[in-house]
This record gives C-alpha cells, sequence and structure tokens, in this order.
C-alpha cells in the first residue's frame, strides 16, 4: 500500500515534519496577549497560548520546559518566536530550540512593554513566515514519519471496530522501521499486565510499571470516585461501564509489535519501534506531550465524538459508531462503521487508514485542522509555588 | 495475530447484512455487545475469535454499543469481556439482560461504586 513517493520538511536536526507552522510560543501566561498580538498582525503564524509558566518549580517546571521546548524543536514547526514575560527563562526555551538548528528569535516584556514587543515580534514574524513559505517539500521515508495514537470519547464500537483497524496501521509502521507513540497511563487499568508482557526487556517493563505505579497511587490518594471522570460521562453514554472494559479497548489500537521504551512525559524517543509514554488520559494534554516528544501525525479513533485537534500535530480522526459518523461528519476524516456490520474487513478498513494517512503526510488537511482544532494543554504535575 | 484478527473479523460477520445483532469478543466472554438499538427479543450474535453465530434472547431494550449479558451472573460474580474481568456485578443479572454500571462496577477502582 506504500505510496510512490511522500513528501515532507527535512529539518536542520534531520528530522522529518510534515507540516511547516511558524509558531509564536509564549514561555508564560502573562505573554500570551503579546504572541496573539503578533499572530493578528501576521495571520499567517501560529501562537500556542497556554495557561502555565510562572512560578513552577522541581518536575513540574522541568515537563513546563520540555513540552515548550518539544513544540518548538517539532519537525511540523519551521521557526520559532518566543516570548517570554522577563529574559532568563525567554532565553532557556529559546536556546534549546535553536540548538535543534531552526531560526528562533526572543523577545521579552519586561522594559519594552507589549508593544514594542509585538511591533518587534511581527517584523520578525514577517520575515520568517516568509523564509519557511521558501522551503521545499522533498521526498521521505514512511519510517521518518513519527505517529502517535490516543483514543476519546470512546465506546463499545472503539474496541471493536476504529481501534483495530489503527492497531493494523501501527503494525505495519513498525514493521517498515517506524516509531509510534502510545500513552494514557490510568487507562490501561486492567490490561496493564498485557502491556507489561509486550515490553522487550526486564528494564523497560520496569519502567513502564514503575509509571504505572506512581500514577495510579496518585489517583488513589485522592479517595476519588472516579465514575463520570475515567470512564467518562460520554464512555458511559456509549456503553462502557468501566475503566477496565475501556483499557481493553484502548489497548486494542497498540498493534502487536513489542513496546520497545517507556518515556516520561515529553521525552523524546530514541528506539524506533513501539514507546509507551506516561501521560494522562485527557486528548489535549497527551497530544500536546505526544508532540512535544516529536510526534509529526496523530491517529486519534473516537466512539461518541471527540472532537480534539493540535495545533502542530495534525490528528487524525476514525470512528466505528454509526451515529457518531452521522450526526459529526466534518470531524470525522474516516468512517470504518462498516466493520460492524461485516461489510468491511479489518484490512480493508486499514487500508483506507494508511493511504488517509499517506495523503496526510504529503500535505491533505484533517478535519481537525480545517475546523480549526488547536488544542494545546500543559501538563501540571502539581499547584505552583 | 494481525491476520487471524482479520480473518475473524470478517468470518463472524461474514454475510451478516440481514441481522447480526451482537458482537461478542471472545468465546467465554460474558458479555456481548449491541451493533444496533435492541428491543426485547431474538437476536444473532457472532463471536469475533472463532466466527461463531448463535440466536440470542434479549430481555430488555438495549442501545447500540451496550452490553448484553450471555450468562446468568450471580452478584458478585466477574464480568469477563475480551477474556479478562472487566468488571463484578452489583446485583444479580440474568441473561438476555442489559449490562452496565446501574449493575456493576469495577473491580479495580473500588471507589467507582
Amino acid at each position: 500500500m506504500a505510496a510512490e513517493r511522500l513528501t515532507g520538511y527535512r529539518r536542520a536536526d534531520g528530522r522529518v515534519g510534515i507540516r511547516n507552522h511558524v509558531v509564536v510560543l509564549p514561555v508564560d501566561d502573562l505573554s500570551n496577549a503579546a504572541a496573539e498580538g503578533i499572530a493578528r498582525l501576521v495571520p499567517g503564524v501560529l501562537a500556542l497560548p497556554h495557561a502555565y509558566g510562572r512560578l513552577q518549580f522541581g518536575a513540574d517546571l522541568e515537563l513546563t520546559f520540555a513540552t515548550l521546548i518539544g513544540t518548538g524543536t517539532n519537525p511540523n514547526v519551521a521557526a520559532v518566536i518566543v516570548v517570554g514575560i522577563e529574559p532568563a527563562w525567554t532565553a532557556r526555551i529559546a536556546d534549546a530550540i535553536e540548538a535543534s538548528g531552526k531560526p528562533v528569535a526572543r523577545l521579552s516584556i519586561e522594559r519594552h512593554g507589549d508593544f514594542a514587543t509585538i511591533a518587534e515580534g511581527a517584523r520578525q514574524a514577517a520575515r520568517m513566515l516568509q523564509d519557511a513559505s521558501a522551503i521545499e517539500r522533498v521526498e521521505v521515508r514512511r519510517e521518518e514519519v513519527m505517529v502517535s495514537i490516543k483514543c476519546g470519547e470512546s465506546d463499545t464500537t472503539s474496541g471493536l471496530g476504529s481501534c483495530p483497524t489503527t492497531s493494523v496501521l501501527v503494525d505495519r509502521h513498525v514493521d517498515g522501521g517506524g516509531t509510534v507513540l502510545f500513552g494514557e497511563t490510568s487507562e490501561l487499568t486492567g490490561g496493564e499486565h498485557i502491556i507489561a508482557e509486550r515490553c522487550v526487556d526486564e528494564h523497560v517493563r520496569k519502567r513502564f510499571t514503575d509509571f504505572y505505579d506512581s500514577y495510579i497511587a496518585m489517583i488513589e490518594r485522592t479517595g476519588a470516585n472516579l465514575l463520570g471522570s475515567q470512564p467518562t460521562e460520554g464512555n458511559i453514554r456509549g456503553g462502557l461501564s468501566t475503566i477496565e472494559e475501556k483499557a481493553m479497548g484502548n489497548i486494542a489500537k497498540t498493534g502487536t509489535v513489542p513496546v520497545v521504551d517507556a518515556l516520561e512525559p515529553a521525552e523524546r524517543p530514541t528506539r524506533a519501534g513501539l514507546n509507551f509514554m506516561d501521560t494522562s488520559c485527557a486528548a489535549a494534554e497527551a497530544i500536546t506531550l505526544m508532540a512535544a516528544a516529536g510526534a509529526v501525525i496523530h491517529i486519534f479513533p473516537t466512539g461518541q465524538g471527540n472532537v480534539i485537534g493540535n495545533p502542530i500535530e495534525p490528528v487524525i480522526k476514525l470512528t466505528a459508531n454509526p451515529v457518531t459518523a452521522a450526526t459529526m461528519s466534518e470531524h470525522i476524516d474516516l468512517d470504518v462503521s462498516a466493520i460492524l456490520t461485516g461489510e468491511m474487513t479489518l484490512a480493508a478498513a486499514g487500508d483506507l487508514l494508511e493511504e488517509l494517512v499517506e495523503r496526510t503526510i504529503c500535505g491533505r488537511l484533517t478535519a481537525a485542522e480545517v475546523l480549526g482544532h488547536r488544542e494545546y494543554v500543559l501538563t501540571k504535575l502539581y499547584q505552583s509555588a | 495475530m494481525r491476520a487471524k484478527a482479520e480473518a475473524t473479523v470478517s468470518e463472524a460477520t461474514e454475510g451478516s447484512g440481514g441481522g447480526l445483532a451482537v458482537l461478542v469478543h471472545n468465546e467465554g466472554d460474558d458479555v456481548g455487545v449491541a451493533i444496533t438499538d435492541l428491543m426485547p427479543g431474538e437476536v444473532v450474535a457472532g463471536w469475533l475469535d472463532s466466527g461463531r453465530r448463535q440466536t440470542i434472547v434479549v430481555s430488555e431494550v438495549i442501545p447500540l454499543g451496550h452490553k448484553v449479558s450471555l450468562v446468568d451472573l450471580a452478584e458478585g460474580a466477574d464480568v469477563n469481556e475480551y477474556t479478562v474481568r472487566i468488571a463484578v456485578t452489583r446485583a444479580p443479572i440474568a441473561r438476555g439482560h442489559h449490562v452496565h454500571t446501574h449493575n456493576v462496577r469495577s473491580a479495580r477502582w473500588q471507589q467507582s461504586a
């Protein structure tokens, strides 16, 4: 099924992107207004406002830095304007992105104000956007395109159709030498032993089980009833009754290949193959972390119809729920509901998904991109100081 | 494993345009999933792993995507789907009845009761 020619953007660090964004990246919540001001003056650039970045500390701060730096270095990004309230943390983010070899501008607001910052940022943005527009697509190999997977608003049709379809793609991509990220730590509950068994060695297995145990301990410390949160009310409406049932549908999308590594949130994988990443199961948080780790295309099976997108990583949505496919068609890139009735084989659905992935790599916009879904959400580990 | 999964889905659902109403992931599972809105009465269930088909009796309205019990389950019994325990019952559930949050709960998250 491989296309004759796939094209993408080969960045200075050798990694391959499939989009060519110029990003305005605020270091902190205070800098959102200036970042958005720059994007208003130069509408072709992409501002990524977010809620955090002030008075964070320890592991929580490091994760925010890793996420912002990873976003900037993602190969779907051509150039970055980093805007922060003060110069020191701004430089920390800008320096790390610049080390990847792409153009970076840095602006800090103190002693300048929003007006001067926006004016200077707009000048830089205009130049970067023109330069980025001159970058040509080149031929790339499919295994160079890092894929991430995560499902949302799952229901029982996810486990029967959309997740097994994704599984076909995962196996094919990994068999071809590619890298795939999956996560959703708490959503393995009831099937975590299956993932543990698939880990390539004891070291990876221990890393995985440590991540899992730690996440579950955090949940259990709250003493809360998670029914309605995990599974969500949408999951329950769609027929999922427990976390264990949801987990088995989740695992059904991970293919049959071994788990080659277990990664920290936003950590860049170093091993080709299927990598687990410790993430929340909230779609925007998980995909933001996967994009920060370098994933450039996301496969998102949904049941009841999660409408998620990501600003820099195109999200492809597929569903096997005929009601969702009929009532939310503008959000659905691929309808595989015919699997349920036997009118479509899983192999045929896998072929359709693979073809869609290849067209998306080559530039076709996903439904989420067309609709402007740009959910960018940092994962917060605990309160700020 | 892939080839097997592909073969079994098409096998279980082969020519099912006329009536397959419930899909069961694996032989031995206690529940199947309604792939259309079910009314009380006889419907055909198909097993994805074996390709087997069997007529079952549904006792109440079960919406698309929701589960039907294939066996009689006692209170506190494990409920198996995908060959693994996905819940325990809160009350006895008779064969043919709707299985959901009103009569099962997580076996793992004891707070989610």
